[in-house]
């Protein structure tokens, strides 16, 4: 995982012929971790998106060494599937093992919720099976939008718990949030910093 | 290979649990047993146009899944998941190609025996019915994933989905009731042609429009 990088250099985005924000820059190498802030609306989950490749931004480069695990607000897990079964599907596409799967399932706390249908859990038991794929399948960039969604502390504090454990294995971390997350020593990106002036 | 079949999997799996397998096999029995009804029982009539009844049905049957092919999966983010793991969207359509005519072609084709009884056909003419949806239908089944990935996240997609299949299945058409009256194999060859030529163009044309339509 030493290897992995993502650098951002002069990213604009812009949604609906608006310019949400522009010329930023974020470099991580291994084991560094990036906290995005900013209100409702900035375009925290652009950026996100942004640095998944799944938007292409307006201007500016992106430059990624490593997989990418996205953990959003869509959960993109079949409803019907057990928990297990439906975690199963991505950790095979992953190339992750059955133990990888359960220590995420353990590190989320999901392990009593295994053959539970993901259309019985709750909100915040949907975002931590989103955690678990994204623990599970060993990517080293991690971009987890809005993580501590829904989460009471105990479940924080896993989220924590998780994110620390990957950082010291050498992963990058970028998390955005409006909230404040248990992470330690990230590079903070205040997006309102980057918001572009009226007629740029 | 391995992803294909994999993804393959996971949608034939789907397919079975949202229980739309069994909605095209109901219509095309269902316009079989209307059919008699509306022309009357005389069997000679029938049995000359009960084959090309059932190549329209079998079309028209092929549309009603649509909306439920790609549209979901995009919505809640599945396919941007895919994505993110370096799979092509090429690849996923080709996957949800195999498994689409997989849960569709087959179930519609033992479906055109009943069918076909219902509607006097003979065994000559059955045989050719069933050869012709066993190419036909992969054809079908592109048709149809195909507009639903260009109506994925559209409104009203199942309208406009049908206004979009129908003029490019009318060779199908054309080619597909054809054999039954065509002694040659003429009609035979031009619907493996144009068959071939939907199959193809799907995964590409699809995953573009999949591509083009993220946000």
């Amino acid at each position: 995982m030493s290897d992995a990088a993502l650098r951002l250099s002069g990213i604009a985005c812009a949604r609906g012929g608006r310019l949400l924000f522009r010329g930023v820059d974020l470099a991580l190498n291994a084991g560094e971790s990036a906290l995005l802030r900013g209100p409702n609306g900035i375009g925290k989950s652009s950026l996100m998106r942004i640095c998944a490749g799944l938007l292409s931004p307006v201007a500016g480069t992106i430059e990624r060494r490593g997989r990418i695990a996205l953990a959003d607000e869509r959960l993109a897990l079949d409803m019907e599937e057990p928990l297990r079964a439906a975690l199963g599907f991505w950790a095979r596409l992953d190339g992750a093992d059955a133990a990888a799967l359960d220590q995420a399932l353990d590190a989320m706390a999901l392990g009593s919720l295994a053959d539970i249908p993901v259309r019985m859990l709750s909100t915040g038991q949907r975002k931590r099976a989103s955690l678990a794929r994204v623990i599970a399948g060993g990517a080293p960039l991690w971009l987890l939008d809005e993580p501590g969604n829904g989460l009471d502390d105990a479940s924080l504090k896993l989220l924590g718990k998780a994110v620390a454990a990957h950082v010291a294995d050498g992963g990058i971390v970028v998390a955005a949030s409006h909230q404040p997350l248990p992470m330690t020593a990230p590079v903070t990106v205040e997006l309102a910093n980057y918001v572009a002036e009226d007629g740029a | 290979m391995r992803l294909v079949l994999l993804l393959a999997a996971r949608d034939l799996r789907q397919a079975w649990q949202s229980a739309g397998l069994w909605l095209p096999v109901a219509f095309l029995l269902l316009v079989a047993s209307l059919y008699p009804f509306a022309v009357g029982p005389d069997a000679a009539l029938l049995r000359r146009s009960g084959g090309g009844m059932l190549w329209i049905a079998a079309l028209l049957a092929s549309l009603l899944p649509v909306d439920r092919l790609v549209a979901p999966d995009r919505d809640a983010g599945v396919l941007d998941q895919i994505v993110l793991r370096d799979i092509g969207e090429e690849l996923v359509i080709l996957a949800r190609l195999i498994a689409h005519w997989l849960g569709f072609g087959p179930a519609l084709m033992i479906a055109a025996l009943p069918a076909a009884a219902l509607l006097k056909l003979d065994s000559a003419t059955i045989g050719m019915l069933e050869l012709g949806l066993l190419i036909g239908t992969p054809a079908l089944a592109a048709l149809g994933l195909l507009v639903a990935s260009l109506t994925a996240g559209l409104r009203s997609s199942g309208a406009l989905a049908g206004l979009l299949a129908l003029p490019l299945a009318v060779p199908l058409l054309i080619f597909g009731a054809g054999t039954l009256g065509d002694g040659s194999g003429a009609a035979l060859k031009f619907l493996g042609a144009a068959s071939l030529l939907l199959v193809a163009i799907t995964p590409f044309a699809g995953g573009a429009a999949i591509r083009a339509g993220r946000e």
